[in-house]
């Protein structure tokens, strides 16, 4: 069994309990247990983008200095705490001036040697997709799936060096690990809006409305992200539209459907306040999967 | 517009260079940052036009701008900048230039129920951050 530091962070113990929960229960079955840090704080959910303010980095120093004590990775699944933690560890690498003067403020001597990893690394990189395609038990081949990265897994690249930053292909390989018919899209990697849906709603709808549209027109059926807020956008922008006449595209966590693919307990999945519902769609790939299992 | 040498090289300015760390002189105005922008549909003020004020010194044209509060973010431009310019971290100082003095661009009370309630945590930190 493998195991790693990990960071939920604010949203999976709340809103987004369903990729909390999918993603432990799914990394068990596959060998790996995710533990979770002590005492650990919100990470911001946003990086401050002031090159003079060394305050916001605070509690995602608190976070990285504490699981530096635990191991050598730390595990994220939401993308937006993967990408503040991982962004501040390279200013804690690369910054002399600011990572002295907040290791001042919280009392450590952390230097930056922690890696910050995506739970989608670890599938790739320690379970590996070959590993994790033999132990599928729900075949979801008829499934057409849409990968959404949207912007926090992939820029900057050069802090995050996560994927290709215009033609990543991590999502789409998992998915085809799960035997997902994967749906390409152009705006994959595009803004669903992100928190200006706090300042104007219409804004961010439409611009969720490009991404969602992009993949139906392709052929997807379904959306999988790995941020909570794209999640929100992508399908708050269906209502009273595509929604209203069956066409709708659910959107779930990457993990719901590995949950689903390892043929879990349905408490894991946590579906919730969709608007676009996910279970019937999930439901009957789930029946043609017993079947042509059986 | 009235432009000047001494608007161009303000002091207004170069507090904008220290928050954000970025030269927007660099900027040579190719629009790639526009053409790749999510959010242009509300925006009065094109990206590449936000820099080309401050360019020339127009601070107070900038700040006004409603552009400034429907930048996400997401970095889709800094990534395609063939100077290297990071225009998110320019309108990051344009909106802490408002808010460190107690500005507050957004009243939490005037944010809809129903975002409230099925919203994630991360909107609302994130967006309390950047318009509080």
């Amino acid at each position: 069994m493998l195991r790693y530091p990990y960071f939920p962070g604010c949203t999976l113990r709340a809103k987004a309990k369903g990729f909390d929960a999918s993603a432990l229960a799914s990394a068990r079955a596959l060998g790996v247990e995710l533990q979770e840090l002590e005492n650990w704080q919100c990470c911001g959910a946003t990086f401050p983008l002031q090159a003079d303010n060394s305050f916001p980095l605070v509690s995602p120093g608190r976070t990285l200095a504490a699981a530096r004590k635990k191991g050598d990775k730390l595990i994220t699944l939401c993308s937006a705490c993967y990408n503040v933690l991982k962004r501040t560890n390279h200013v804690f690498r690369t910054h002399r001036d600011r990572r002295d003067k907040v290791n001042a403020f919280i009392e450590e001597e952390y230097t930056g040697d922690l890696e910050v990893m995506h739970f989608l690394e670890v599938l790739r990189d320690d379970v590996g997709f070959e590993a994790l395609a033999r132990k599928v038990r729900i075949s979801l081949h008829d499934l057409a799936v849409a990968p959404y990265y949207g912007c926090l897994l992939l820029r900057p690249p050069k802090e995050l060096r996560f994927d290709d930053a215009e033609a990543p292909r991590i999502m789409e390989d998992f998915l085809l690990a799960l035997g997902c018919k994967v749906i390409d899209h152009p705006y994959k990697i595009e803004c669903c809006g992100s928190y200006v849906a706090l300042e104007a709603g219409d804004l961010a709808t439409s611009a969720s409305r490009l991404v969602v549209e992009s993949a139906r027109s392709r052929g997807a059926r379904m959306i999988v992200t790995s941020c909570p807020l794209c999640q929100y956008n992508l399908d708050v922008a269906q209502r009273g539209t595509a929604g209203a006449n069956g066409r709708g595209l659910p959107v779930i966590y990457f993990t719901q459907l590995l949950a689903m693919a390892l043929e879990l307990p349905e408490e894991v999945l946590y579906f919730h306040g969709h608007v676009i519902p996910p279970g019937p769609l999930l439901r009957s790939i789930e029946v043609r999967g017993s079947e042509s299992i059986a | 517009m009235r432009l000047s040498r001494d608007a161009i090289s303000s002091e207004d300015k170069r507090k904008l260079r220290d928050i954000s760390g970025e030269q927007v002189q660099s900027c040579y105005q190719c629009g790639k940052c526009s053409a790749g922008c999510a959010m242009t549909g509300m925006m009065d003020l094109l990206p590449h036009q936000v820099i080309r004020l401050l360019q020339l010194g127009q601070v107070q044209e900038a700040l006004a701008s409603r552009t400034i509060w429907l930048c996400a973010s997401c970095l889709a431009c800094s990534t395609r900048c063939p100077r290297g310019v990071s225009l998110p971290s320019v309108m990051e100082s344009l909106r802490v230039t408002f808010l460190r003095p107690g500005g507050r661009h957004l009243d939490p009370v005037s944010i809809p129920a129903d975002v409230l309630e099925n919203a994630p945590e991360q909107a609302l930190v994130a967006g309390l951050r950047k318009y509080t």
